[in-house]
């Protein structure tokens, strides 16, 4: 049990510490590693929930896809980060006023209503919960209860695909592409012609 | 279960949602800083959907997360392309400078 407790308080320390770097850093390469760090403890914190299986997805989806793919938009595009970074401090009395009061409110809310003495399992559809392995059982109700809902996302997986591609899709005008049935159809008769010049004369 | 209440899981997500928060709000200009503080703020949403499932017993918060992971890979891909499009007309990422993205 004590482990259980100090990996929670390790793993949501160095999330919140890294989620603090990664909007603070001053290059955004920096940004994108923290990002990875966060959610690699995120996911850490997930196993400790026992939720296996999304923690594994995190990584897959998050680390392998997302942060991979925002690594490479920073490092392609060509960006003065140091114009970028004026007015940081010009905004910061009022954005820590404002999550002052976000993160009072919310400590409020959690602190009032007792969830440790909620009792919600009556309403809870699934309780087998604990009877069964994560990734078992987040398959049986995903490809039945919410089978549609599924493929709604893989709709919309489809559809950023299709938009980001015809976003970024661009036609070059000037190059200089070979075309294979013109070279086909040259008739070996024109291509050279002997003409008699005049001597003086242009062509 | 465990030793630790919910209560701690919804402040660290309460934490990482004011932390996004907060950088949408320091880093004005820089659209790529934007776009990591609209992830933090969703890993915030799937913190407390997944710590509610597992303390409440059911498992649906577990696949409404796995939709929320699938809703912010599709929008980090849309974003990051029109961020590339906005970058090869401007030549800069300035966030005061995308209204002249209307058509």
């Amino acid at each position: 049990m004590i482990i259980y407790t100090l990996s929670f308080y390790l793993f949501s320390s160095v999330a919140v510490l890294s989620a603090l770097m990664v909007i603070s850093a001053k290059n955004p390469v920096h940004s994108v590693l923290f990002l990875i760090l966060s959610f690699v403890n995120a996911s850490g914190l997930f196993v400790l929930l026992g939720a296996e299986f999304l923690a594994m997805i995190l990584i897959v989806v998050y680390v392998g896809a997302v942060a991979v793919l925002f690594l490479f938009v920073v490092m392609m595009l060509d960006i003065n980060f140091v114009k970028l970074r004026k007015g940081f401090l010009q905004y910061l009395p009022f954005g820590a006023l404002l999550g002052i009061v976000l993160m009072v409110e919310l400590g409020i809310l959690f602190l009032t209503k007792n969830f440790s003495q909620m009792s919600l399992v009556e309403y809870s559809q699934f309780p087998e919960i604990q009877s069964t392995e994560n990734t078992k059982l987040l398959g049986a109700v995903l490809y039945t209860k919410y089978f549609f809902l599924f493929q709604l996302s893989g709709l919309i997986l489809l559809v950023a695909m299709i938009g980001s591609i015809t976003l970024t899709l661009r036609q070059r005008g000037k190059s200089k592409k070979q075309i294979v049935s013109n070279q086909n159809n040259v008739d070996s008769g024109q291509a050279i012609v002997n003409k008699k010049i005049k001597l003086g004369d242009g062509l | 279960m465990t030793s630790i209440a919910l209560e701690h899981f919804l402040f660290l997500g309460a934490i990482i949602f004011i932390i996004g928060i907060l950088g949408i709000f320091l880093n004005k200009k820089n659209v790529i800083i934007i776009l990591m503080s609209i992830e933090l703020i969703l890993l915030s949403v799937n913190i407390n959907l997944i710590s509610f499932s597992v303390y409440l017993g059911d498992i649906s918060g577990q696949i409404f997360a796995m939709f929320t992971l699938t809703v912010a890979a599709a929008e980090a891909a849309i974003g990051l392309a029109i961020l590339v499009v906005f970058f090869r007309n401007l030549g800069s990422i300035e966030v005061q400078q995308i209204n002249k993205l209307r058509g």
